[in-house]
């Protein structure tokens, strides 16, 4: 016996590859082989296919549509119109604002690429020869595109629909392509403050409008079974088990009768949590048909159609003394919703948390409005890799301090610090209503200005801009900052819900005899790889090796309820509820422990991976020994089995926060930028996996490159999408995208079971403003305040000639 | 529409497929032969996730017709390694996190099969160009440029292998 070494409590540990541990994916063995099991993969007897006609036009009365000429295509089985789904009342559906969409034109189109009808057919090439046998009438309309005419007196009034309603989802509407106006903090005080400031900085900052663009697009495969009455959709959902209930309050379906399966998702950022109407159409094209239906959007019909983000326009003004200490913020936002409002924010939140705008400062006062008009514009508004537009937000204020320091003849990176709520302050209470539950910015900012050596870099910008004075170089260098707070995690059920059902998640728990375990989550990973952390948060509470814990998501007939996964939720909801399910685990476990060793519960303590005897640690039972006796001894009081779930309601949102610093060089002539460092710090409070922290920064600023410096849906004044492919619609290839430096500081969310906070989005939400502000920075020598997003290389070369900078 | 049939050989083996003459290679492939490894992601040649090996060459399956592909040797992401024995480049790839959604990754394999073989030593700014073809949304291609690295030097120093056995 003496040559059986007895592990280490530190190798007992490392065994676990539990929290903080850079643990391989697992999800990667079937991605790697092209065994991935992505809806378009789903492949089912009889399967038929579905594709809509679209709308050519951004606003039209549609006159007639005939289908006959489709219809006697051998191959196409029905074409369904509005007038069809009327009767079902599905001809509308709601969207997550409180809003209603059409599912098929309905008398009208108000925007191009809007779905007209659907044809269904043997294959998606009798689809298509339908779809361009579909003859519309359409009587065209004068068109809005832009937001700031949309209520002028004589508008065309978009929704007919509700042109008389004065009162909308939130609150008073004042003109038919009003939707809402919506307000936070303090009007006057705030008035009263910039009235009697000693400097103030105003100015007008542009989010334009763009794309999450998943590489994969939506689509959805729905199975009526006739014979069970049971309906079956397998798509690419972000929240399948909303998207259960919502199709059984639309559709009459009882909610037990109602399957969603979310299988591998190529990627969301937010376009997949909404309700498309290609899925209403596949479930009634099933119904009517008796077969499943396919329907997958193309890249046009995804960039035309579903879910664009952003398109802010952001009225801002700051005020400070002349030391810089800012003393108020006001911002009027003008929100572009397109033609019908479904933004998918939290019901109470119409501009999602753009109260957030006052970011990592201690502001004493603001005031924020947004108000939301209707355009002839493809509806969405959704959360494009942030939560609920903490992005606009973010980059609203970081726009405004560079603005502010330009005006103060101050450094941009002195006047954050002089502002950073400081960590003595935390909790901290912003002026705009938000618990800030923990950060330490100053420490954040000093590790990143010394990490880049921020001295240095301006000094060789000074050099290279005396070079281009002196004529000797026709570059510029820009030096980008930011520094933002994130508020993720939605959230408390006390103000955070989607269409009334509370944003908590959950975890249900079952050990196997031998030791091995199943978890299963509320939420669906789409690259963020939670079969590989979930399972470490859980080896780390249960003591249970990673690697036999397997994790699922996605099925609504198992997993149990949650709201699934957008806005950084999955870790600081789902992860929490992780957490606690594996300590109610282990809390019966102990009971069970107890009884084999013959002590007291309280005699008992946890060791990794073990219940030991306290002061007698040869005495235990291990994790695996106590899940067989759960299953083999008749112990009195306790109930075989080693089970358990929890339903966790978050106290608070986490604030991821983080500070980046983006160096670029700016060719004057030609507007080309080479990026020539990124660094990037993030404070996502406790680290599960850092390597895929690591990925997950290096995705979010790749996003955020392509937003900042090129990608946008862009209409042109009939409404038509000039950005409609990927020949148009900016996303950059290998070529273009730098290397990232990573860095991180650690401050565990105090409210957090495990104290982590969500990083996916972070490198989004600090990154375009570090771009941006890169751009900027590089002309402020000569005068530039803001020029707006994206800086392509066009719009870049525009600023320098506007600034006279060609000679 | 009247079907024709076409003959190409896929990952090793014979197929006969009848297919409509305007039937592109990716659906061949994918709804005739199941073969879904090689993925649509716009089907304009420009994200890449469709590529495949076509007689040595890489090519986007989503702009060529299946009957382009008559008498082809086609290899697809199935066919370059076994849930044994993983390509290099598949093995690479799960080492250095250099895959998030897995949709593009396929494709990017793919491309970096034929890349390898094409300049099997190549320089970071040559894996750079080499695979700017093929589009991810997930990784920022930090990781996948790391893992296409390691690959080429675990493919080398397999071959230095073989040869000093041979020898």
């Amino acid at each position: 016996m003496d040559d059986v070494k007895t592990p280490s409590r530190e190798e007992r540990k490392s065994a676990l590859s539990g929290l903080g541990t850079s643990r391989k994916r697992v999800e990667d063995a079937r991605f790697t082989q092209g065994k991935g099991n992505y809806v378009d993969d789903i492949k089912l007897k009889g399967m038929l296919f579905g594709d809509f006609v679209r709308s050519p036009v951004a606003h039209a009365r549609v006159k007639n549509i005939e289908t006959s000429a489709a219809l006697a295509l051998p191959g196409v089985h029905a074409v369904l119109t509005a007038a069809d789904l009327e009767p079902l009342g599905l001809h509308w559906m709601p969207t997550l604002a409180g809003d209603k969409q059409m599912v098929l034109a309905d008398g009208k189109v108000l925007f191009q690429g809007q779905e007209v009808a659907f044809v269904v057919g043997d294959d998606r090439y009798a689809v298509a020869d339908g779809v361009s046998l579909v003859e519309v009438e359409y009587e065209e309309l004068p068109v809005v595109t832009d937001p700031f005419k949309a209520e002028l007196k004589d508008a065309p009034i978009l929704r007919e629909d509700i042109a008389d309603q004065k009162e909308g989802a939130h609150g008073a509407r004042r003109h038919p392509n009003h939707i809402f106006t919506w307000e936070a903090g303090e009007k006057e005080e705030t008035d009263k403050v910039l009235e009697e400031a000693e400097v103030v900085a105003d100015e007008m900052v542009y989010y334009h409008r763009t794309h999450p663009c998943p590489l994969e697009t939506c689509g959805c495969v729905a199975s009526m079974d006739k014979v069970n009455g049971k309906l079956t959709v397998w798509g690419t959902f972000q929240a399948p088990h909303a998207v259960r209930t919502v199709a059984s309050l639309i559709s009459s379906i009882p909610e037990h009768n109602i399957r969603i399966i979310s299988p591998d998702i190529g990627g969301g950022f937010g376009n997949k949590v909404g309700v498309y109407p290609g899925y209403v159409c596949s479930i009634v094209a099933s119904i009517v048909t008796g077969v499943p239906i396919k329907w997958v959007e193309d890249r046009m019909d995804n960039l035309m159609a579903t879910a664009f983000a952003r398109d802010y326009w952001m009225h801002g003004k700051i005020s400070a003394t002349k030391e810089g200490k800012i003393t108020g913020l006001w911002c009027h936002t003008t929100a572009d919703h397109g033609a019908f409002d479904a933004c998918a924010d939290p019901t109470k939140f119409p501009a999602g948390f753009m109260n957030i705008c006052t970011g990592s400062y201690d502001i004493p006062v603001a005031y924020l409005a947004v108000d939301g008009v209707y355009t002839n514009k493809a509806p969405g508004g959704v959360a494009y890799r942030c939560s609920f537009r903490v992005t606009e937000a973010s980059y609203f204020i970081e726009r405004m301090i560079e603005v502010l320091a330009q005006k103060l003849g101050m450094d941009s990176a002195e006047l954050r610090s002089k502002n950073f709520i400081k960590k003595e302050q935390f909790p901290y209470t912003s002026a705009l209503g938000w618990e800030y539950d923990s950060g330490d910015y100053h420490q954040a900012w000093e590790k990143a200005m010394k990490s880049v050596n921020y001295k240095q870099l301006r000094e060789d910008q000074a050099k290279q801009l005396q070079l281009f004075k002196d004529g000797k170089s026709r570059k510029l260098m820009g030096i980008g900052l930011s520094h933002f707070t994130e508020i993720v995690g939605a959230g408390p059920v006390k103000n955070c819900d989607i269409l009334g059902l509370g944003m908590f998640d959950a975890c249900e728990i079952r050990i196997h005899p031998t030791g091995s375990a199943i978890a299963r989550l509320g939420t669906i990973s789409q690259g963020q790889g939670h079969a590989t952390t979930f399972a470490q948060i859980l080896a780390s509470e249960i003591g249970i090796p990673a690697s036999d814990i397997t994790l699922e998501e996605g099925d609504t007939d198992t997993a149990p309820y949650g709201l699934g996964t957008y806005g950084s939720r999955s870790t600081p909801v789902a992860g929490a509820a992780t957490a606690m399910a594996g300590r109610k685990i282990r809390a019966k476990a102990q009971m069970i422990a107890a009884y084999l060793l013959e002590v007291h519960d309280d005699d008992l303590e946890w060791d990794v991976d073990r219940f030991s005897v306290k002061g007698a640690p040869e005495k235990f039972k291990t994790m695996k020994e106590i899940a067989f006796a759960s299953y083999n001894q008749a112990i009195p009081g306790v109930e075989p089995g080693l089970e358990a779930v929890s339903y966790y309601d978050p106290p608070n949102m986490t604030y991821p926060n983080g500070a980046y610093v983006v160096v670029m060089e700016i060719d004057v002539d030609t507007g080309v930028s080479d990026i020539k460092q990124v660094y990037a710090l993030d404070d996502c409070g406790t680290r599960i996996n850092p390597m895929i922290i690591e990925g997950q920064v290096h995705g979010g600023l790749t996003e955020a490159l392509a937003i900042s410096m090129g990608q946008e849906i862009a209409y042109d004044e009939q409404g038509n999408v000039m950005t409609g492919t990927l020949m148009d619609f900016f996303i950059p290839t290998a070529w273009e995208t730098p290397n990232y430096e990573t860095d991180y500081t650690e401050t565990p969310s105090p409210h957090h079971p495990i104290g982590a906070k969500g990083v996916g989005e972070s490198p989004n939400v600090g990154g375009v403003s570090a771009f941006s502000n890169a751009v900027h920075d590089a002309f402020k020598p000569f005068g530039l305040t803001q020029a707006h997003m994206p800086h392509d290389h066009w719009r870049v070369w525009k600023i320098a000639k506007d600034l006279g900078l060609h000679s | 529409m009247e079907k024709i049939n076409v003959t190409m050989t896929v990952n090793g083996k014979e197929e006969t497929l009848s297919v409509e003459p305007r039937t592109l290679l990716v659906h061949a492939l994918r709804e005739h032969l199941d073969y879904t490894g090689a993925h649509i992601g716009c089907s304009s040649s420009h994200c890449g996730a469709c590529t495949i090996d076509m007689n040595g060459k890489s090519v986007k399956s989503c702009t060529v017709f299946a009957p382009q592909a008559e008498g082809a040797e086609i290899l697809t992401v199935e066919g370059i390694g076994s849930p044994d024995k993983l390509h290099a480049i598949q093995e690479m790839f799960k080492e250095h996190h250099g895959l998030q959604c897995g949709y593009c990754t396929p494709g990017m394999i793919m491309r970096s099969y034929r890349f390898l073989q094409e300049n099997p030593n190549p320089t970071e700014e040559e894996v750079r160009f080499g695979i700017s073809g093929n589009l991810c949304r997930c990784t920022g291609y930090q990781n996948i440029v790391k893992s296409i690295m390691a690959a080429a030097d675990k493919i080398r120093d397999e071959a230095n292998v073989e040869k000093k056995e041979i020898a």
